[in-house]
């Protein structure tokens, strides 16, 4: 039995009713990933023994009765910014080479009860600030569906082992669009929850009032079942929404009836829209009119300002959140240094890439005295505009519907370069972090070359449900995301 | 807003980063770019608008005072690069 013909979710149904273990599926998926992983490098870490220790566990437990989610015994690769117990977590950076979390993420000991089975930590954008999981110290990620193209970012490994066949289901985390972006690129589903309703407690810190942890995976259906293992309060995360939980899965009716869809008509007036992005995107909206939804063009006036505004606030951050790393207490410690101050200096010098150093002197710049108002402050308060601006449309429409990145996926060594043109590939994802707002990317097509285009549907805040079973409802439909790499 | 390559060294050593002066004329010209970009933000008259930090209202979380475990010493210094059986090791800080 094949279980990279399956979902995640078909993949326990197997497991339940017998016809696979536990233990044989985590073997298919790290058979997969090691001899996969020198072309793709979507894993940094993967953890065999360990796994199958988990899977033979999880097995008896499944056996007795013992664990009974639809996902017990699946396996699931994690992103490698999110702490695991006993498992190294890089965050893809020097400084981190060599930590070893002594406590799990919250999301870990869900899905650890749940009985899914951790196979690896995934490679992404050091510390999660890219948009093209190249910035990784342990190298670029490649693009299943061209190895020539990067798979997007910062979840670049989350999301092309999904489309690689190396896992089934992952985590990944989203600040600006780094799980919706990634999933667009490499013709996978990925999944952006409202902030807080997935606990952030062991996710390193990147902007923390940005970062949602998220599913990456083959369908709607996989993410709203992972959703119904990780969401939930919790008290180790201050700003865990105290709420009653949907069930996520058992929401999806694919029934879109009457539900009202906004186009922003500046967003497919962008410059940098591909054409083809567009016309993939509008023939969505046909399908879903077709099942009864009613797609009306809307104005997002305030949109354009989203990316200046997350890139201040998102910098500002991470040079608060960063300043943590300083040789002492985990991880990398330069070897020259003339005195403490040196040894600060000397070991963030050496343990953080450019892209990362970047972004900490921006922050610091924005944060500093005598900019702080004219950058910072300001920016807070177009968050502000921005808010009541979607405000005002959800007031009206149940979604946004539009492209989740301007063009497929580019050429690996062409972003880099030019960084703001790497900060502009943002424009449609960063302001779903801004306001809070659920976000999904999934798959709704190809361009010429025979690279996934993705389409985005945004919501309001805690519309969670809404938005997975509208992308549900589309995935009944069509068969984009049942399209595999040659 | 001119971003100078003393600006860069300036917060650059707030930052606890040491930049080469290729390194500092790179980071000129990239922040001066996305700077500049930062700066259409005031085409926008925010002058009667409150700052929004946080998207849903925060209310201080309490918990009871109570004692718990904590984690391991021993595993904790573990990942530092240096130190003794008790505590982190580092560079001499006061003469």
């Amino acid at each position: 039995m094949d279980i990279f013909s399956m979902t995640a979710l078909e993949t326990g149904k197997a497991i339940k009713d017998g016809k696979i273990t536990a233990v044989e599926a985590t073997k298919q998926v790290l058979d997969s990933a090691e001899s996969k992983n020198d072309k793709i490098n979507a894993y940094i870490t993967i953890c065999r023994e360990k796994a199958l220790a988990q899977a033979e566990e999880v097995q008896k437990k499944i056996e007795s009765g013992e664990l009974t989610s639809p996902l017990a015994g699946v396996p699931i690769a994690i992103k490698d910014n999110i702490c695991t117990k006993g498992i190294k977590t890089t965050c893809a950076s020097r400084i981190l080479g060599d930590f070893t979390p002594v406590y799990n993420a919250t999301v870990m000991e869900k899905l650890n009860n749940a009985g899914m089975i951790t196979v690896g930590k995934l490679n992404m954008d050091e510390f999660a600030m890219g948009s093209t999981s190249e910035t990784s110290y342990y190298g670029a990620v490649h693009n299943p569906w061209d190895l020539n193209k990067v798979t997007g970012g910062s979840s670049g490994g989350s999301a092309s082992s999904v489309a690689g066949k190396m896992s089934l289901v992952t985590l990944g985390s989203d600040t600006g669009g780094s799980i919706r972006q990634p999933a667009s690129y490499c013709g996978v589903t990925g999944f952006k929850p409202t902030y807080g309703t997935v606990s952030r407690f062991g996710l390193i810190a990147y902007a923390s009032s940005l970062d949602q942890i998220g599913p990456i995976g083959k369908d709607a259906s996989d993410c709203a079942s992972i959703m119904d293992i990780i969401s939930g309060k919790d008290s180790m995360d201050g700003t865990s929404l105290d709420i009653d939980y949907p069930e996520y899965l058992s929401s999806l009716t694919g029934d879109v009836k009457g539900i009202k869809i906004g186009i922003p008509k500046e967003w497919y007036n962008n410059k940098g829209l591909d054409s083809e992005v567009a016309e993939k995107t509008r023939k969505v909206a046909e399908v879903l009119e077709k099942a009864g939804a009613v797609v009306e063009e809307i104005s997002l006036p305030f949109a354009e300002y989203a990316i200046p505004a997350y890139y201040i606030i998102a910098t500002a951050e991470a040079s608060s959140n960063l300043s943590r790393f300083d040789g002492v207490k985990y991880g990398f410690r330069a070897e020259n240094y003339s005195s403490l101050v040196d040894m600060y200096n000397a070991t963030r010098s050496e343990g953080f890439g450019k892209e990362v150093k970047k972004r900490i002197l921006l922050g610091t710049f924005v944060l500093s005295s005598g900019y702080y108002d004219a950058y910072y402050r300001k920016a807070l308060k177009v968050k502000a505009v921005i808010k009541k601006n979607f405000d005002e449309i959800f007031s009206e429409y149940d979604l946004i519907l539009c492209p989740t990145a301007p063009t497929t996926a580019p050429e690996i060594g062409k972003s880099l370069s030019n960084p703001l043109a790497m900060y502009l590939s943002d424009v449609f994802t960063v302001s779903a972090n801004i306001a809070g707002l659920p976000g999904i990317s999934m798959p709704c097509g190809f361009d010429k070359n025979g690279m996934p285009i993705g389409v985005q549907l945004m919501g309001q805040a805690l519309a969670d449900t809404k938005v997975l079973n509208t992308a549900y409802a589309y995935q009944q439909m069509t068969d984009y995301h049942k399209q595999e790499v040659k | 807003m001119q971003i100078t390559n003393e600006l860069v060294s300036y917060v650059a050593n707030l930052s606890r980063i040491k930049l080469d002066e290729n390194e500092i004329s790179e980071m000129q010209s990239q922040m001066s770019e996305i700077v500049n970009y930062m700066d259409i933000l005031n085409q926008l008259d925010t002058e009667n608008i409150e700052p929004l930090s946080h998207i849903f209202n925060i209310t201080n979380v309490m918990r009871d005072d109570e004692v718990r475990d904590s984690y391991e010493r021993e595993e904790i210094l573990k990942n530092a690069p240096a130190h003794t059986e008790e505590a982190f090791i580092v560079p001499k800080t006061v003469d």
